[in-house]
């Protein structure tokens, strides 16, 4: 089929128990993550997400072990049949609190961490990190000690010290949660750059749709351990179901559903504040 | 009541994080800390229980001096939900944990039994009784923090970023938790960059940037500032910035309530018909 050449990652029926845990963590889920996506997975905790993640670098089943159903590829690759570090060329990971990620002296030094253990001749790791400080916007301070730096520069480096793997996706796990709004919006422009400058894949775990939404092109809502909801952010924010499942509906979205309970219907379903102003102008200058 | 008085603090690295901080924490009032990170929130709240002494400069809880108490004393009336539950979690499973500072306190054994059973249900992890803290997720942890503080009923209580790693309705639950505990008179202060959250509860802001108080007032008045806001690194809320983008047309632009905001909306249209 056509659009399976697209796919970079493909579940069928995956099933998945930690090892001596009698019910599943996740199962049912059957998805199609295609090339240049950029995709929010959400629901309410304990849902399974990061189990589904971690089935996308390997972790699930080489590292905890456990019994993994059902049919898994990435980036073609059979994930119940190679090595986590076969899979970790394509599939980078970027962790909440970015204190967990960093450790080296000097944030070039982290950065090229991942590239000195795939033995990578010396001028190229060079050209790697250097592109990799300059994409994530942290050129300047290749020379300071991670420790020192703000939460957002140094998720900033986190991401950075992926990037210079070139990883085909990247998952990143609520890499906002930790920053101030400003910070975060910042992460999301780089993230956002990435995936439509570079054509990287994304997998956002996020809660707060408001800050992400404008974004993605699909989101994922996970609920008790399988798939309860896929599609466009207007389609799952105006969904019912997301709504009962718990799922954070941006206020822009929120405000139409008012508006429109009480007999004002908007042209579109706005997302973004950008959006909503529009239509709203629009509305109050019409009637 | 809580009186901060010309306090500055400074690290033993150099780092001068507080730089005159005068406020006043009235009792059962319901109070945001604001801005940016590394503005000195946590710093700020870490000398309401003791758990740091000013460096020059004075904090008084209902009239004492932090300086001449312990934190031991000090935590009975304030209690701290640290924004990293690891900082604060140690016990072999849950309810060891939410029971440990009541047997500290030296309450009866019946008021314990009482007192952790009340605070497992409102936190909704009585189902991990005996399991492990570290078992949980992260957001489940916060909820085994904040249990183990509530759970010996001071009279303020202080939470450091509750509402990261929460879902949606684990945001909703907190937030109508720390309206019922204000309502019973309690002082909540909580430190948080979310600002959707603070919209939603609309408590007294103090908003900080760079180891100073840059504004104080209802959220209302301080959140819709865009200025303000800017400068200690946080955006308005999302219906805020809707009204900021709609104000050549008249509107107010002090709204972050999404029912006022339609409210609002729909009179424009009628007066126009």
């Amino acid at each position: 089929m056509a659009n399976q050449t697209l796919a970079v990652i493909e579940t069928r029926d995956l099933k998945y128990t930690y090892p001596g845990a009698t019910n599943p963590s996740i199962k049912d889920v059957s998805i199609t993550i295609n090339k240049s996506d950029f995709i929010i997975l959400t629901g309410p905790s304990g849902c399974g997400k990061t189990t589904l993640c971690r089935c996308f670098n390997g972790l699930v089943p080489h590292f905890y072990n456990g019994t993994l159903e059902g049919e898994i590829t990435v980036a073609g690759l059979n994930v119940a049949e190679h090595k986590i570090h076969e899979l970790a060329r394509h599939v980078g990971l970027v962790f909440q609190n970015p204190e967990n990620q960093l450790f080296a002296l000097s944030v070039e030094k982290d950065v090229a961490f991942g590239l000195e253990n795939s033995a990578m001749p010396r001028d190229e790791m060079r050209k790697r990190v250097d592109w990799a400080l300059q994409m994530t916007g942290i050129s300047e301070l290749s020379e300071r000690p991670p420790h020192e730096l703000s939460g957002g520069q140094q998720q900033r480096v986190a991401i950075a010290s992926v990037l210079a793997m070139q990883p085909d996706i990247m998952i990143l796990d609520e890499p906002t949660s930790f920053l101030d709004p400003v910070g975060a919006e910042k992460i999301f422009e780089v993230i956002n750059e990435l995936n439509k400058k570079l054509g990287i894949t994304i997998i956002l775990v996020e809660h707060r749709l408001d800050l992400a939404a404008k974004y993605a092109n699909k989101v994922i809502v996970m609920n008790k351990g399988s798939v309860a909801l896929s599609g466009t952010p207007r389609e799952i924010f105006m969904s019912e179901e997301a709504r009962l499942i718990g799922v954070g509906i941006p206020k822009a979205t929120k405000l139409y559903q008012h508006l429109k309970k009480h007999g004002l219907s908007l042209k579109s379903v706005p997302v973004t504040t950008e959006e909503t102003v529009k239509l709203l102008r629009e509305a109050l200058k019409h009637d | 009541m809580i009186e901060v008085k010309d306090l500055h603090f400074t690290y033993s690295t150099g780092l001068e994080a507080l730089k005159g901080i005068n406020l006043t924490v009235e009792d059962g009032e319901f109070l945001a800390v604001m801005g940016q990170n590394g503005a000195g929130k946590t710093t700020l709240v870490k000398h309401f229980n003791g758990l740091l002494k000013p460096t020059t400069g004075e904090v008084l809880v209902d009239g004492v001096n932090t300086r001449d108490v312990s934190v031991a004393k000090l935590a009975r009336n304030v209690g701290f939900v640290f924004q990293n539950p690891d900082h604060q979690l140690f016990s072999e499973t849950v309810e060891e944990e939410v029971a440990f500072a009541l047997k500290n306190f030296g309450f009866e054994k019946d008021v314990i039994e009482k007192q952790t059973d009340w605070a497992l249900t409102l936190l909704d992890i009585s189902q991990y009784r005996n399991t492990s803290p570290f078992m949980l997720s992260g957001g489940e942890r916060k909820r085994v923090a904040l249990a183990s503080i509530l759970a010996w009923d001071p009279k303020v209580i202080i939470m450091d970023e509750p509402t990261i790693g929460q879902d949606h309705l684990q945001k909703e639950n907190l937030q109508q938790f720390i309206m019922q505990l204000n309502s019973q008179k309690k002082t909540v202060v909580v430190v948080t960059h979310d600002v959707e959250f603070v919209a939603e509860c609309n408590p007294r802001v103090v908003l900080m940037s760079q180891g100073k108080i840059l504004a104080e007032g209802i959220a209302e008045e301080v959140l819709t500032d865009p200025k303000l806001v800017a400068q200690a690194s946080i955006v308005p809320p999302q219906i805020a910035q809707i009204f900021l983008g709609l104000a050549d047309l008249g509107l107010p632009t002090n709204v972050i309530d999404v029912h006022e905001a339609a409210k609002i909306l729909l009179n424009r249209l009628r007066e126009r018909q």
